[in-house]
């Protein structure tokens, strides 16, 4: 059986009275590609923020291999391990955000480099050059100077994507990285994150793309109200999903 | 020539000589002024700003009052408060020391507000991004957000500076002798205008100075949004 990388028991959040993750569990194996999709507002967002430490959990257990990252039993106050251990935690995983969130004053080259010298404590050089060969990766080698501002959307986020590569992650999350982007665009991206398919990088990726979470991902996960509704093989869960909530969700893309 | 701007003047180039001098002289007071409270108030607006945004309750309301003080009484009240109201020269203070102590709390409690905003200004994500990498909690600060902020806080920044350089001539209120001091003492003495000019157009090039400064600080941030 494959090594699970990330796994989450129970996991409840609130904010104020509104409950956005009811009890959710899921486990991310090594090597695996995890697409979650859904409506929005089903959680999915937070569910990421929540495994990335950008959201506290309210319950419930999360753990990246032997570390453990937070657990409390339901009603109670979930416990955090000690700073270290988070930041232990913090390498193990990258984030590919929606608005990409590159480093507006670094260049691209920059943008790449600095946690990998100031918290992975590189060499400027070694730095420099895991930065050139995965600039190459995603097809950017000539902008190693621009700055974000003068890069188009889908450029910006092949940056954020190799800003985040450049850490060495266990598993790296996207959070729609496509959702503010034209279709165009998009393509580049989801080329960039098959490509990665193909070399086994672990990753869990929240989108609305849905011919890519069935043609790419080993496994869905179908979420609405806080909940994983339907969860398994891409293209039974797409194409002949078996709860009537991811039916009437994947109705709208059946028709096109 | 010189009798029609001896005329003009109304006084003896001499004279105009000597004022200038004398002026020039005292310009640095201004000066002086001018640079310890930066050099002070700049840093302390920013842990003030801190501070202000802290979740620790007290604390903040504790800035806020100061913030209220400082913002909402004239700066001039404020001298004469900490010269004759707290007696600072008691405590081995001169008067030149007790005027950049008020324009240091002063000015920083209008720092911190910009600062504030300019912290506020640079998007969640950005802290977000620095923590997803593993970036600790200060070098988020100066790192990623400081440098974003300067760009955004330049032009209120400027501002504050080019009040600076004329609230400097507050002073005189508990007899720090800076360019105003002198220039009324001047005009009285000689019975002229011209020690009065010749401030203003000291402070009108001390201000283009600034201006060109923060102009030139803009055009050197300019190359990224």
């Amino acid at each position: 059986m494959a090594e699970s990388v990330l796994s989450a028991e129970n996991i409840c959040k609130s904010f104020g009275q509104n409950e956005v993750l009811r009890g959710i569990s899921f486990h991310v194996n090594q090597g695996e590609v995890l697409s979650i999709i859904g409506p929005s507002g089903s959680g999915k967002s937070t569910l990421l923020r929540c495994s990335t430490l950008l959201e506290k959990i309210d319950s419930g257990r999360i753990a990246y291999g032997d570390l453990l990252m937070a657990e409390g039993e339901k009603g109670g106050k979930a416990q955090y391990s000690a700073a270290p251990v988070l930041q232990q935690i913090r390498r193990k995983f990258g984030l590919v955000f929606q608005n990409f969130n590159l480093f507006p004053h670094f260049s691209v080259l920059r943008n790449i480099t600095e946690a990998q010298i100031r918290v992975a404590k590189r060499s400027k050089e070694e730095a420099e050059s895991v930065a050139r060969e995965l600039l190459q990766k995603v097809g950017l080698s000539e902008k190693e100077n621009a700055y974000p501002c003068e890069l188009s959307g889908g450029q910006q986020q092949r940056v954020a994507i190799a800003r985040a590569l450049a850490m060495d992650p266990d598993v790296l999350f996207f959070d729609e990285p496509t959702s503010a982007l034209d279709p165009e665009l998009t393509g580049e991206i989801l080329k960039v994150i098959r490509g990665l398919a193909e070399e086994h990088m672990t990753m869990v990726v929240v989108t609305h793309e849905m011919a890519f979470a069935r043609d790419v991902s080993d496994r869905v996960i179908f979420m609405d109200g806080g909940l994983i509704v339907e969860e398994g093989d891409p293209r039974e869960v797409i194409e002949n999903p078996k709860s009537e909530r991811t039916k009437a969700f994947l109705a709208r893309f059946h028709q096109v | 020539m010189e009798a029609f701007l001896e005329s003009f003047l109304g006084m003896d180039l001499e004279t105009v000589g000597k004022i200038l001098v004398q002026m020039l002289q005292t310009s640095l007071v201004t000066l002086q002024l001018f640079f310890f409270t930066l050099l002070f108030s700049l840093p302390l607006g920013l842990v003030v700003a801190l501070g202000r945004m802290s979740r620790f309750k007290p604390l903040q309301w504790l800035i806020r009052a100061y913030l209220l003080v400082m913002r909402g009484t004239p700066l001039m009240l404020q001298l004469i408060f900490f010269w004759f109201g707290l007696k600072l020269g008691k405590y081995g203070f001169s008067r030149m020391e007790t005027a950049i102590v008020a324009f240091v709390l002063n000015y920083a409690a209008y720092f911190a507000e910009i600062y504030r905003a300019g912290i506020q200004g640079v998007p969640q994500g950005q802290r977000e991004a620095a923590n997803v990498l593993g970036f600790s909690k200060s070098q988020t600060f100066f790192r990623i957000v400081l440098p974003q902020l300067v760009k955004k806080i330049l032009p209120p920044m400027g501002n504050e500076f080019m009040t600076l350089v004329k609230d400097t001539s507050l002073a005189q209120i508990i007899a720090v002798v800076e360019i105003s001091a002198l220039a009324s003492k001047l005009q009285n003495a000689e019975v002229s205008i011209v020690p009065v000019f010749i401030a203003g157009v000291f402070y009108l090039i001390m201000n283009a100075v600034v201006s060109k400064c923060f102009s030139t600080a803009e055009k050197k941030l300019d190359y990224y949004k």
